[in-house]
């Protein structure tokens, strides 16, 4: 099952960028089952079979969250690199999550990176090293509250 | 029309995000303005060309996805390595020591 589903997301893959003829449907084929054996011998790792139930509610929970929060962001790195003296307060905070799920953790991580002012660093089991342009919270709490917990929210409807 | 304005709005946040490499004091704060900017700068330039080129939405799409799991993956990895390296900055805090520099209890 481990080896079809590979198989599938990545012959899926070839033919969407390569595009829908018998050659490269072909091609496409024979990369996919090399493709397929090297990972499944090299890398560790489980394929949840609720995983295309789970991307629906992903789409239309977190999504719009996600671009609102990019923008926001984008909005926010102009706002810093276009003012005469950039305002900085920097400094790298820990943040405890509950998440629990490698996949969730990623999201989380990465959507944090993509939200205004942090970047994540690290990850410590369930601890999130962030880098903050400007530190706010004093507390590790108050941290959680500004950088994480809408997030953490949102990705706790899909991932639960 | 539409993909015009993509386009544009896109190389507006590619230069915003060089702007910043340029401006910005230090490391981090380099990769912070430069993941967020190109980021969206992608997405924005990528959606721009799928729509002026219905046939190859779907495509674009997909990269687009793939830009999004990877590129903050990148910048954190840069970022690790970065601190790991480097004499650091002026920092307000900075948690992260007790991780690398071995007082935390493994």
């Amino acid at each position: 099952m481990k080896y079809l589903a590979t198989f599938l997301v990545l012959f899926a893959s070839y033919v969407l960028l390569a595009g829908f003829e018998v050659t490269e449907l072909a091609v496409g084929a024979v990369i996919a089952v090399i493709l397929t054996i090297l990972i499944t011998k090299h890398v560790e790792y489980k394929i949840d079979y609720l995983l295309p139930y789970k991307l629906v509610v992903f789409l239309v929970v977190y999504l719009p969250v996600f671009i609102y929060q990019l923008i926001l962001a984008n909005i926010d790195v102009a706002r810093r690199v276009l003012s005469p003296k950039i305002p900085l307060n920097s400094g790298f905070v820990k943040i405890k999550t509950d998440l629990d799920g490698e996949f969730g953790k990623l999201t989380l991580a990465n959507s944090i990176t993509l939200t205004p002012g942090t970047l994540t660093v690290d990850v410590d089991n369930d601890e999130l090293y962030i880098h903050c342009i400007d530190v706010k919270g004093k507390s590790e709490e108050e941290n959680r509250k500004n950088i994480s917990s809408l997030f953490e929210r949102v990705l706790r409807v899909v991932f639960k | 029309m539409i993909a015009n304005i993509l386009l544009v709005i896109g190389g507006l946040f590619y230069m915003l995000g060089g702007l910043g490499v340029f401006r910005m004091p230090d490391t981090f704060n380099r990769i912070q303005a430069g993941t967020k900017a190109t980021t969206l700068g992608a997405f924005s330039i990528l959606l721009g060309v799928g729509v002026s080129e219905p046939s190859w939405l779907l495509k674009v799409v997909f990269i687009i996805i793939l830009i999004a799991l990877t590129n903050p993956i990148g910048s954190s990895s840069l970022a690790k390595a970065a601190y790991q390296k480097n004499k650091l900055p002026e920092l307000t805090q900075d948690d992260l020591k007790e991780l690398y520099r071995g007082d935390k209890n493994d």
